[in-house]
This record gives C-alpha cells, structure tokens and sequence, in this order.
C-alpha cells in the first residue's frame, strides 16, 4: 500500500524541500574550479547553453557558454542558481524502502536489495494479474535515450501496454495537430526565422516568463519593424508593448483563429497558389468558418472588434510572419482545435516553409520536442512511429529481436492510468521523473489513485511529492550526472554532457532500468554500457520515420552546435527549416514538402467548443493556471533552490480591481478560490493586467497550495491533454487563514549572511 | 587592466521582463556571493507588469562619493565607481540617499557598509561581459560597442545626460531612448507624472472588450 504519510513535518524536515544558497565565501576558500564542462540548462525547453565550472565531484557555480548560437550566453534565473541542486542536503544518495515505523516514512536500503524487492513485486503482480497490471510513467525532461529505453523496457521487459509520460500534460494538443496539418510534429523553424518576420503572433505564451530568451528574438523583431500580435488573458510582459493586444477570454482560442481566418477570406488576405498548389481542403474550411463573423468572434472571445479587426489586417496583410504558441491554447479540453485553428492561419496565409516564415509551438520541458519522439508516449514508437501501424510495429520489432505479436499495442494516456489504478486495473507503477501528485488536475483524485496501487517504485533525485507515496525510492540522476541528447524548441537535436558523477548509492536512471532487467530475469535486448550505445541504437530504430536521428552524432552535434532533424544519413547536415519547397522526406517522397503521401498540407476544420466546464452563477469566475519565471513545472528542483524560491516564495491568487471589488477581495488578503473539486487559500493579488472575469493561479505548490485541487481532469478527446487552463470557480475573503504548517517548506539552512571579501 | 574605451554598457528599460536573471546572475560574483548589488524595481505592479532593473550608473562626478563624508568612494581611472572601502565606510547611508538613481543599498546586505555595482570590473577589466548583461534575456543590459547597439537598436539612440531638478549627471552606462526624441539628456524629474504609458494602454482595453 502506498499511502503518504500522516504527518508530513518529519518527512519534510528529512527529505526537504530545504533551501540550498550559495556556500558563505570566506578569504580562503573562494571556490576555484578544476573543470569547466559545456552543457545546457536542465530546465526548458529553450535548453539555453551554460558552462559549469566543477570543482572535484561538486558543481559549483556557472559561467554564461556565450558560443552556444540559440543563447549566447543569455539565461534566466532558473538557468542562473540551477547548479544550487547538486550537493544538495535533499540530494537521494540511498534506496530507501518504506518504514512504518521511522517517523520520516522511509529506512535507506542497499541499492541492489531494493532492485530485488522492486522486481520481485513486479514479478508478482505480473504473474497474479498479467503483464498489463503494471504501469510505468516517464518524462520528458529525460534524456533521448533514457526515453527511448523507458519505451523499450515497457514494452520488452515489462510487456505492459501502459507507459505514458508528463509530455502528456505539455505538447501533446501541438503535436496531435501538427500531425494532422502537416504529417509530422516538429518546430517547424528555426528561432532566427523569427527575427527577419513583418509580424509576429503570439497567442497563449507567456513568453518572458516561461521562455524568456525567446523574448529577444521577439523583440529583435521589432526593433527590425516587425508588429507584435499578443493574445493572452493577462497582460505579460511580452504584451505591455505589443502592437495590438488581444485579451481572449479563455478556452476560446479556435473561434479566434475562426474569425480571424473570415477576414482573411472577406477581405482575400490568401495565398491562392500555396493554397492551390500544397494543401487540401480549404474549401471545407472556408464553408465551416463563414459562420464566424467578426461580431460573433468579438462576443464569444470577448475581444474588441476593432482591435480583433487590427489583428487580421496587420496578419492578412504581412509579407512574412512567425506565428508562436504555447501552453495557453493547449491546455484545452478542445486543445488540438484550437492549436489547428493557428495552422490554419497560418497556411491560409502561404507563410510557412521559407525565410522568416515560420510556426511554433514553445516546448515546455527540456526534452519537450525528443521526449514526444521515441516511444515513451502510450501509442507510439520510436522514430515518431505508430505503435498500430503494422509496418512500424514490424521494423521496430526487428530492431528490438522480439516476434511482432509479442509487442503490445497502445496503452492509455497518464490520466486514464491513474484512472486505472481507481478501476483496479494497474496494480503496479513505476515512475521515472514524474510528479503526478502536483502536476496531474484534480490532484486529490491523484493522490487517492497513489494511495490504492499495490505498490510504488519512484526513481527520483530528491523526495518529490509523488515519490512520498512509494514503497520503494530508486536514488537516480540530475541532468549533470549523466550524458545523452534533447532536442530543443526549435528541433535542434543537442548534446547534454556529464560534468559530476551521481553520488553514494545513486546511479544514471539508464543503468538502473537495466539493473531492473537483469533482476526480472528478462535481459535481452538491454546490455548497454553507455548512452552512447542506447544512441546508436535509437538512430536505427528511428531511421526511415519522420523524426528521423539516423544521421546524427555526437560528433556532428559538438561540431555544428546541435543537428536539427530530420538528419537521415551521415553526410546530411540536419534540416533547419521544415517544409521548403523542393524538400524531402519519407512519406512524401519528393511529390512535395508536406509529410503526406501527396506531399500537401491538411488544412482541418477547428471547431470551436465551449470549454467543459464554463462559468455559472454558482461558479463565476474562470480559473486559469500558469507559471512563474522563476519556478519550474512542479518545483522538485526550483522549490529546493533558496534565491529562486525567495523571488516568489508563495502562489498568489493575481485578480482585476473590478473583480476583487465585487468579491469584498483584497490586495495582500487571505483569498479563497473554491471549484467543484476542492478549495484552495491564498493571497490576493490586485493587478489590472488580468481579465476582470478571470483569475490566475500559477502551479508550482504542493499541497493545500496546489492550484491542482482546484482543476478539472477534463481532457482533449484527440491529444488527451488536461484542461488546465479553464475551469470555473468562485472566489471569497477566506474565513481564516490557511493551516499549512504542515507541509511548508523547513528552512534548516537560512540564507547566509554576507562576509566581504575585498580581493 | 583598464576595461577597453570601445565596449560600453547600454540600458533599455522598456525591454526589462522583470525576470530577475541580472539580479541573481549578479549575486554569483566571488566578492560578494550570495548578495546581488543591483536590484529590479515594479514601477506600477497594480497597473503594469513593467520592471525596471536598476544598476550602478557611473557618474562622472558620483553624487554618492561627494556626500560621503568618510571619502569611502573612489572613482577607478576608467570611470567605474567603486564600492566604499571596506576600511573607511561607516555605514552613515549618505550614499544612499544622495544617489538619484537610487543605487547603492546600505541596508540590504545586513552590515554596515556600502555595497554597489562596480560593473564586474573583474570581468570587464578583461574584456568580458558583466554578468548582468551576459545573462539578461531580453537584453534589456547590453555590453558592447556603439557600432553594435546601432545595429541591434536603429530606433534608439543612446543618452548619458540625466537632468534632476537642477543638477546635470554625466554617466558611463547609457540610456537608450527613441531616436524621435530630440533632447539630448533626459530630464527625469519631468518624465515623473500620474501616468505611465501602461496607464495609456490600459484605458478602455476591458472596457470595450465584450465581457
């Protein structure tokens, strides 16, 4: 039984969240690096490059990597401290098993009798309930390999349809839509491609929080004369000064796209010969839209009409243009509707596939784009391959040396898992740098679904909130501790590289998968030594699919400063900009650069569906959730990083005057915001940079501070993606103040006072 | 080594995402680890998410150095104003209050003495960027030459004239202003009104939207 704690003060004040700071310098003993290792950020998915400077096994502070061509040197402040996590006092250095009787909840184990004990378990479960009664969850913050093997292992080892991955909860509404347009899932520019663009649309990106280095390119834009177009609920810093300002009210991005794309054709603002001569189905779609008029769009999207009008003529009337989003519109129980009503502005308007023409959507996490490419998704295979396409399932299971009826089919999204677990379904789980208990909506309904399995095996660094819940915990590896590649926002394939080794017990997450094999007994096909091997087995695996890595190296990433894909043979130099005329690639074979067997781009209808759950008179407000620059997805990491944490220490409930006003709501005041699922008590923000129907609460807390009590589970019914970025509900000056003294965060090691040191 | 006459520090303020990456990048330095000298400022944050970092100027003639009565403040030859000296300060805060910037910061570090931006002299001294403007990510902090700014920024012209009231400041870090504005100094009591320019922007946005 994986039931949390009861109380957590003990837990807390062993496994942390403790606040690392910078060592108190004293005269003699200023640091000095020994080496000095070029790698990149462990944070977004920009994956910034940095230098560590090293020190012995100890990361000890950073230089700016001013040669990495996506940052020059340029970092936010996550990237800044982020060499604060190694040497943790948090840091997991044992196994640790389950233990009643310790008041912490946990007693250190010897690594290879917790291998033992996880596998037996596995074993047990498999033979009393079959294969499919374990589940494994995975991320995409992970290196490429490590996805690629967690793929593998399910499948090959575990033979359980059931793994899924906390992509799912970022880029999926993106991806499922990119693959309908455009028959592949990728950035389809480079970032450079943004600089040289007359317009630039942003719909749903808090670009200067959630991906601050793309700022510049932005704003290098408009120094060049670029219009800025920023659609948000909020007033960002990206939209202080954009050109025109749209503030959508959420979970109505496709009717904007709809309205938008009715001015277009009203006022013939369309590229006919692209139109004509690379896509299909427009008519379709101008049918489907013409019911989008601007007084329609205005009303239901609750926009100005003149500025709406704005938009579309500063969009219908550009020469070339970059179209960005983000999380914003994806975070949608209609996410991928929305995310094809962007494509289709897009195409509508020919500017795709050529200089400074160019659509995004923003990866999230540092493997956002590589994570969702190699097989770690619940219907996919490596190579961005269908797990139901006879013909992949049949190259994949050459590669693997396994019978292709051997290979299960598709599992189910991380959401129907925990579902699962509810039904009875999934005895079992095994997760690898995922945080289901803070990040997954409607976390109550989570955490109970924790409760209920069997048993849980959590590898992790520091004692996440999810990892409390385990039976047993896996010590494995930060990013600095171990090698391999991502590929960042722009599809550019990158090289992470070691800089310390994992210390004590703790082990690369790779090398314990395999120890996990060998224990089950089942060890073919996973006797690597080294990433490098995993690698070179990847670039096979994913040859002759859309994303594929056959090309690529090590080698040719260090020398080019990252390959972009497709890369399909050694001699290819990697593929900056998708779609240029003339292009290749697998499935269209020359009859045109789109990846159908046409080689034409699919323009789809994007219906407009009111979100699932919309605001009523008991529940008026619409919540939205989001983050904060200097806080990242759960906060394992940041939330144990003293400086971060101090730059925003708590999540606050940001409200419009008006608002606040009507609720009796004020500035610095305990608040409470209640949904159908549950309450959370916060403080008040008053700010006149949010809509005045709309509330926002970022999501880094656990906890009674999660804004993840509060959201619906609802999903997309195609990408499967949470609706995190509306639901309804109502908001009042708390009764009292919150009880959360158990569960903040202990504070052994405040922050150290300042000694000079004249040098 | 003195830092070289062509590379200089330009400012932006309407670029600032309030992100905080100087301020933390700042407090990486070896002298002072763990303590940032500069710091971001909200101008309005009930009505605006503008941020305004705010850095050690480097006046020609530093007010905080003729207001120090200890003579704790020197000026290296290069034009960097250095923090007090460590022997001499006393921690009276004249520094503080007299700079109109509002740069250096007596109490923030907990001790009594005069902390301020020397402008990573151990960075700049050897060509390289300071910390600040290495890592910001909107650039809103740039090092480098004027050949370069006039590339990166054609609609703005760099400043080093700031006129308070009745005093004139000459400074090392440049101010970039649009190249539509006529003066050449900025008088800042002037620009001080009710309204920000979000204010402007704000007015009827909700409004007329359709709520």
């Amino acid at each position: 039984m994986a039931l949390e704690q009861s109380n957590l003060l003990p837990v807390i004040d062993r496994w942390g969240p403790s606040l690392a700071y910078n060592e108190k310098p004293s005269q003699d003993s200023i640091d000095v690096a020994d080496r000095m290792v070029d790698t990149h950020c462990c944070f977004c998915g920009q994956q910034c490059g940095i230098t560590l400077k090293v020190k012995e096994n100890r990361v000890i502070g950073f230089e700016p990597r001013y040669d990495f061509p996506f940052n020059e040197g340029m970092l936010c402040p996550k990237g800044v401290k982020r060499y604060l996590q190694g040497s943790h006092r948090d840091r997991l250095e044992t196994a640790l098993a389950r233990d009643e009787s310790s008041p912490d909840g946990f007693r250190s184990v010897e690594y290879d009798q917790a291998i033992e004990k996880v596998a037996s378990e596995i074993k047990r479960v498999q033979e009393k309930y079959g294969h499919s009664a374990v589940g494994v969850l995975s991320g995409a913050s992970l290196t490429t390999e490590k996805a690629y093997l967690m793929g593998k292992f399910a499948r090959v080892c575990l033979k359980t349809p059931y793994i899924d991955y906390n992509g799912r909860l970022c880029m999926v509404s993106a991806g499922a839509a990119n693959k309908k347009a455009f028959g592949v899932d990728r950035a389809a520019n480079a970032w450079d491609d943004i600089v040289g663009a007359d317009v630039v649309w942003i719909s749903g990106a808090n670009i200067a929080e959630c991906a601050p280095i793309t700022t510049n390119y932005v704003w290098q834009a408009r120094e060049m004369g670029a219009k800025i177009i920023v659609v948000d609920p909020r007033i960002t810093p990206i939209a202080r000064t954009a050109d025109v300002f749209l503030p959508i009210r959420p979970g109505t991005d496709a009717a904007l796209f709809n309205g938008v794309l009715q001015i277009m054709i009203e006022n013939d603002w369309l590229d006919h010969d692209f139109i004509n001569n690379h896509t299909v189905d427009f008519d379709k779609l101008v049918e489907h839209v013409s019911q989008w008029t601007l007084d329609r769009t205005a009303q239901v999207c609750g926009v100005s009409k003149k500025k709406l009008m704005q938009a579309a003529e500063l969009w219908g009337k550009a020469s070339s243009s970059f179209l960005l989003h983000a999380r914003g519109i994806e975070h949608h129980s209609n996410g991928v509707e929305n995310c094809l009503g962007a494509i289709n502005i897009v195409m509508a308007s020919g500017r795709i596939g050529r200089k400074n023409c160019g659509y995004a959507t923003i990866t999230g996490q540092a493997n956002g784009q590589g994570g969702r490419e190699h097989g770690q998704k619940c219907d996919q295979l490596p190579g961005a391959r269908d797990i139901s396409n006879p013909e992949h399932r049949e190259y994949i299971s050459k590669i693997w040396e396994i019978d292709e009826a051997e290979l299960p089919g598709p599992g189910v999204d991380c959401y129907e898992m925990m579902r699962k677990i509810h039904s009875g379904e999934i005895k079992l789980l095994l997760s690898l740098c995922f945080n289901p208990k803070v990040s997954l909506p409607d976390s109550e309904y989570v955490g109970a679904a924790l409760d209920k399995l069997q048993f849980l095996a959590c590898i992790d660094f520091f004692m996440s909130e999810t990892a409390r819940h385990a039976d047993v915990v896996l010590p494995g590896s930060l990013q600095e501790e171990d090698e391999g590649v991502v590929t960042q926002i722009e599809g550019r394939v990158i090289k992470i590289n070691k800089a310390v080794e994992p210390p004590g017990d703790a082990k690369q997450d790779w090398k314990i998968i395999q120890d996990l094999t060998k224990a089950l007994g089942r060890t073919q096909g996973f006797s690597f030594n080294s990433p490098r091997e995993i690698f070179d087995e990847l670039r096979i695996a994913s040859k002759g699919g859309t994303a594929d890595y056959s090309g690529i190296t090590y080698e040719k990433i260090d020398a080019q400063g990252g390959v972009f894909w497709p890369c399909p043979s050694d001699d290819h130099p990697g593929t900056r900009r998708m779609f240029e005329p003339g292009s290749n690639n697998p499935i269209a074979k020359g009859a045109g650069p789109f990846y159908f067997p046409d080689g034409k781009a699919r323009f789809c209808i994007s219906e407009h569906r009111p979100p699932a759950e919309e605001t009523d008179e008991e529940f008026p407000v619409i919540l939205t959730t989001g983050r904060v620059v200097s806080q990242f997805l759960t906060g394992t990491q940041t939330r144990r990083i003293g400086p971060l944490v101090d730059q925003y220490p708590e999540p606050l409930i940001e409200i419009h005057p008006v608002l606040a006003e009507k609720l009796g709501v004020k500035d610095g005041q305990w608040t409470t915001v209640e949904t159908r699922r549950n309450t959370v008590t916060l403080m008040a923000q008053v700010v006149k940079t949010i809509r005045p129907d709309t509330i926002f609460v970022p999501y880094h807390w656990p906890g009674k501070r999660s804004a993840n009590r509060l959201t619906i589970s609802a999903q997309d019914p195609i990408s499967k993606i949470p609706a995190y970025k509306v639901c309804a509900c109502k908001v009042y000056p708390a009764k009292e103040p919150p009880h959360y003294e158990n569960e903040v965060e202990a504070r052994e090691h405040p922050k150290p006072k300042l000694e000079i040191i004249q040098m | 080594m003195p830092i070289p006459v062509e590379l200089e520090f330009f400012m932006d303020p309407n670029r600032c995402i309030g992100c905080e990456a100087c301020v933390q990048a700042c407090s990486e330095c070896d002298t002072h680890k763990g303590t940032a000298m500069i710091h971001l400022e909200y101008t309005d944050r009930p009505n605006s998410p503008q941020t305004a970092p705010v850095i050690c100027m480097h006046c020609d003639s530093p007010t905080c150095a003729e207001v120090c009565p200890a003579d704790a403040i020197r000026k290296t030859e290069d034009g960097v104003v250095q923090s007090a000296k460590k022997e001499r300060c006393i921690g009276c805060n004249n520094c503080g209050l007299a700079c109109p910037f509002g740069v250096p910061k007596v109490e923030v570090i907990g001790i009594e003495l005069m902390m301020k931006c020397d402008m990573c002299y151990d960075r700049t001294s050897e060509g390289k960027k300071p910390m600040c403007a290495s890592v910001c990510p909107s650039q809103c902090l740039y090092f480098g030459t004027r050949e370069e700014i006039a590339v990166l920024r054609p609609n703005s012209r760099p400043i080093s004239q700031f006129q308070f009231g009745n005093q004139i400041i000459n400074t090392k870090v440049n101010m970039l202003v649009p190249v539509s504005d006529p003066d050449s100094l900025l008088n800042v009591t002037a620009h001080l009104g009710p309204q920000s320019m979000d204010d402007m922007m704000m007015e009827g946005l909700y409004e007329e939207a359709v709520l």
